[in-house]
């Protein structure tokens, strides 16, 4: 079983575009989609008409906090992602709206768990961007394998049973080998939105012995395009060339 | 999982193999002889194979098991000939092993039953090993517990083995933040290593400089500490206590080791390539203030640990290709028949633009002097020293706006018949990373008999920058016959 794991998409339809056709290349069984389908970017709809139509035919796809900012309202978001959240609201049409609102929060498949945020308390969102946080959701999701996204910074956190947590940042397009000693929690890089300062679109393949972090290059001067002519926040569109 | 070694004896079949014979046993695990069993569908070549197999067992340490996950991980990845060939290997979840091919040849400790060995023995050694350790360091992997015992001399080469310690930078760090301790055999590991640090390439340096000071004194450099501090003790190692044990080796020899065995990893080689660079070259390795140091008074040595603020261990992540890219060996390769012409000048500049490039980079200049005759040694006879020390002196005359100081730059008369050839032998037997080196314009004849410059680019196991003169430049020396051309 091959599996295509992408997370924190955020409305950008050319990173989602060029992830799903090295997906397309790489040839897998099958997708799941960790959420924060929208925000931020400047194709919301388009993306989740992608999403959407790959969920009909079996993938797995799970709602992210700016997903649950439609529905519910962006009160607890800092300025700019608030007033992507509101522009978002209007680009989305009811059936969009409708498909994002009932989108599950976890996942558990063949010993892996999926979510957006951590398994411990996936509804308030917390940040797996530590040593303790992945301690907690290694503890809630009691699963051999956790992916993650959220935080937008690749991190692979494993663990052999009754060991310290050790935290490691995969390196590009290099599968990590599973030891089945170990369990595994995997922060995934973002699609729509890198932060980690390589501006490469990130999706992860999960295969049965392993883990690989890919990179994929894609036109973000497109992207910063439609932000500026959407007239969202300029910011949006040029952390978009550095990945930050 | 196997619950305990007595379950293991000749005849038990595991996955694909039949336990033969026990060759080792030791803490962690045992060695074993053995064959494929009928139903295997694996093809071995014909070589030997045994199956390395770790006791695992229920509340058993930790460190059993990590080493296991480790050296299972790197040997996978590891390819070549300086690394046991693995056929196949058990999970932890059920029999783990590592099934591999038994290497011939005896490990370097048995050796040292006969140290001191001669000067000529410690650089044959010291060659052996150090491209064992440049292959692995460029597939990403530092060892991390060279001794003797894990040094297997075979005929294809210094083969190593025992990965239980290892490290690959690209893929996690197996060896938890808890069990990183002083991990290692305590005579041949570097200073960084007592601190926790496993990023650094030149930790195999220093292990391999240790190995070489026994070989040529007969004693390991650092003794073999038994307790933690013990170790850390030689992060504040003075050198010059060691020189005296060195006395009796030529002097380019003393120095390489004592620069393997400098504290700190930035004042070693920058890579095992360049270490061997100078192995290979013994004679042309400048002896340093290294080999002339006083030890320090006891004052002094107080002052420097009040000064010294406590180590903290290094951690960097994916650093090794990059480290590796920094510090290339770069070869330039320059006709001087016709004495410096334009072509060489050019040919200057690229080297110059190469090395300003890379900060750690070594270059060594070579030009070859055409021996006419096969079998026929021109530099036995007076005629032919002269012509060799001409050429020298031209050679540096023409590397003399390239160097910066005599650490970094070596230049070398080669004699041969055939100029690409002998270019190639030596950028193989060198592990040179970059040629660059000139190419006469075109000409019929050059074209039909072909070049020495394209011999070497289709025959170089590395980048070649070929410098050209645009057309019209050199118009006296295009209509030179291919005999003319000796870079």
């Amino acid at each position: 079983m091959r599996l295509a794991v992408l997370s924190d998409i955020h409305g950008n339809y050319e990173a989602l575009e060029a992830c799903l056709e090295q997906i397309a290349a790489a040839g897998v069984d099958g997708y799941a989609f960790l959420g924060d389908l929208v925000g931020y970017g400047p194709d919301p709809g388009r993306v989740v008409d992608i999403i959407s139509e790959l969920n009909a035919r079996g993938a797995i796809v799970l709602k992210g906090n700016h997903d649950e900012a439609i529905e519910r309202g962006a009160d607890r978001m800092t300025g700019i992602a608030a007033e992507a959240i509101l522009w978002t609201r209007i680009q989305l049409n009811e059936r969009q709206k409708a498909y994002l609102a009932q989108l599950p929060l976890t996942e558990a498949r063949d010993n892996v768990m999926f979510v957006h945020a951590s398994a411990a308390r996936p509804e308030t969102w917390p940040y797996v961007d530590s040593t303790a946080s992945a301690v907690a959701c290694l503890a809630a999701s009691g699963t051999r394998l956790t992916l993650c996204g959220h935080t937008h910074l690749p991190r692979l956190f494993h663990q052999l049973p009754g060991r310290s947590v050790e935290d490691f940042v995969p390196v590009a397009n290099r599968k990590v080998p599973f030891s089945s000693a170990r369990r595994y929690l995997g922060v995934l890089g973002a699609v729509g939105q890198p932060r980690d300062r390589d501006p490469r679109a990130c999706w992860v393949l999960l295969e049965p012995d392993g883990l690989t972090y890919f990179r994929v290059g894609y036109d973000f001067d497109a992207t910063m395009r439609k932000i500026k002519a959407a007239g969202l926040p300029e910011w949006l569109g040029t952390r978009l060339a550095t990945g930050r | 999982m196997i619950d305990s070694p007595r379950v293991l004896a000749p005849g038990l079949e595991i996955d694909q193999f039949r336990l033969k014979e026990r060759i080792f046993t030791g803490g962690m695990g045992s060695i074993w002889r053995v064959d494929l069993t009928d139903d295997s569908t694996l093809s071995t070549g014909g070589s030997e194979i045994i199956l390395k197999i770790p006791f695992i067992s229920a509340g058993s340490d930790v460190a059993a098991i990590v080493a296991f996950e480790i050296e299972e991980m790197i040997m996978k990845r590891l390819y070549g000939p300086h690394v046991p060939k693995v056929y196949a290997t058990g999970d932890l979840s059920k029999i783990p092993y590592i099934a591999m091919e038994f290497v011939e040849g005896a490990p370097l400790s048995s050796m040292l039953l006969g140290v001191p060995v001669s000067p000529e023995e410690v650089l044959r050694v010291g060659r052996l090993m150090t491209r064992a350790v440049a292959d692995i360091h460029r597939q990403h992997v530092i060892h991390l517990d060279l001794k003797p015992a894990n040094i297997i001399m075979a005929k294809r080469g210094a083969v190593l083995i025992d990965f239980g310690l290892a490290r690959h930078d690209e893929l996690p760090d197996l060896m938890g933040e808890e069990t990183r301790l002083p991990v290692g055999s305590a005579a041949y590991m570097a200073p960084e290593q007592t601190v926790g640090d496993r990023s650094q390439p030149s930790s195999d340096l220093f292990a391999i400089g240790a190995i070489l000071f026994e070989l040529a004194s007969g004693v390991v450099p650092f003794g073999v500490p038994v307790t933690t501090h013990g170790l850390k003790q030689r992060m504040d190692i003075d050198l010059a206590t060691l020189t005296p044990k060195l006395s009796v080796l030529p002097p380019g020899l003393a120095e390489i080791i004592l620069r393997c065995l400098e504290p700190k990893p930035e004042n070693r080689y920058p890579t095992a390539d360049q270490l061997l660079f100078d192995l290979n070259h013994p004679d042309r390795v400048v002896p340093t203030e290294r080999l002339t140091r006083r030890p320090k008074r006891w004052l002094e040595r107080l002052g420097n640990w009040w000064a010294k603020p406590p180590p903290e261990p290094r951690r960097k992540q994916g650093n090794m290709a990059q480290h590796l890219a920094l510090a290339p060996v770069i070869l330039a390769a320059v006709d001087l028949s016709h004495g410096s012409d334009q072509l060489a000048e050019s040919v200057r500049l690229y080297v110059r633009r190469a090395l300003e490039a890379e900060p750690f980079a070594r270059l060594a200049c070579v030009t070859v002097l055409k021996s006419k005759v096969i079998g026929e040694d021109p530099l036995h006879d007076s005629e032919g020293r002269s012509a060799y020390h001409g050429r020298l002196v031209a050679l540096k005359e023409w590397a003399r706006p390239l160097a910066s100081d005599d650490d970094t730059i070596s230049y070398h008369v080669l004699e041969g018949v055939d100029a690409g050839a002998t270019i190639l032998d030596y950028v193989v037997n060198n592990s040179i990373d970059h040629i660059v080196m000139g190419a006469r314009s075109s000409s019929t004849l050059r074209r039909h008999l072909g070049s020495v410059s394209s011999k070497v680019v289709a025959g170089a196991p590395c980048t070649v920058t070929v410098v050209r003169l645009r057309a019209g430049g050199e118009t006296d020396q295009s209509e030179l016959p291919e005999e003319a051309e000796s870079p």
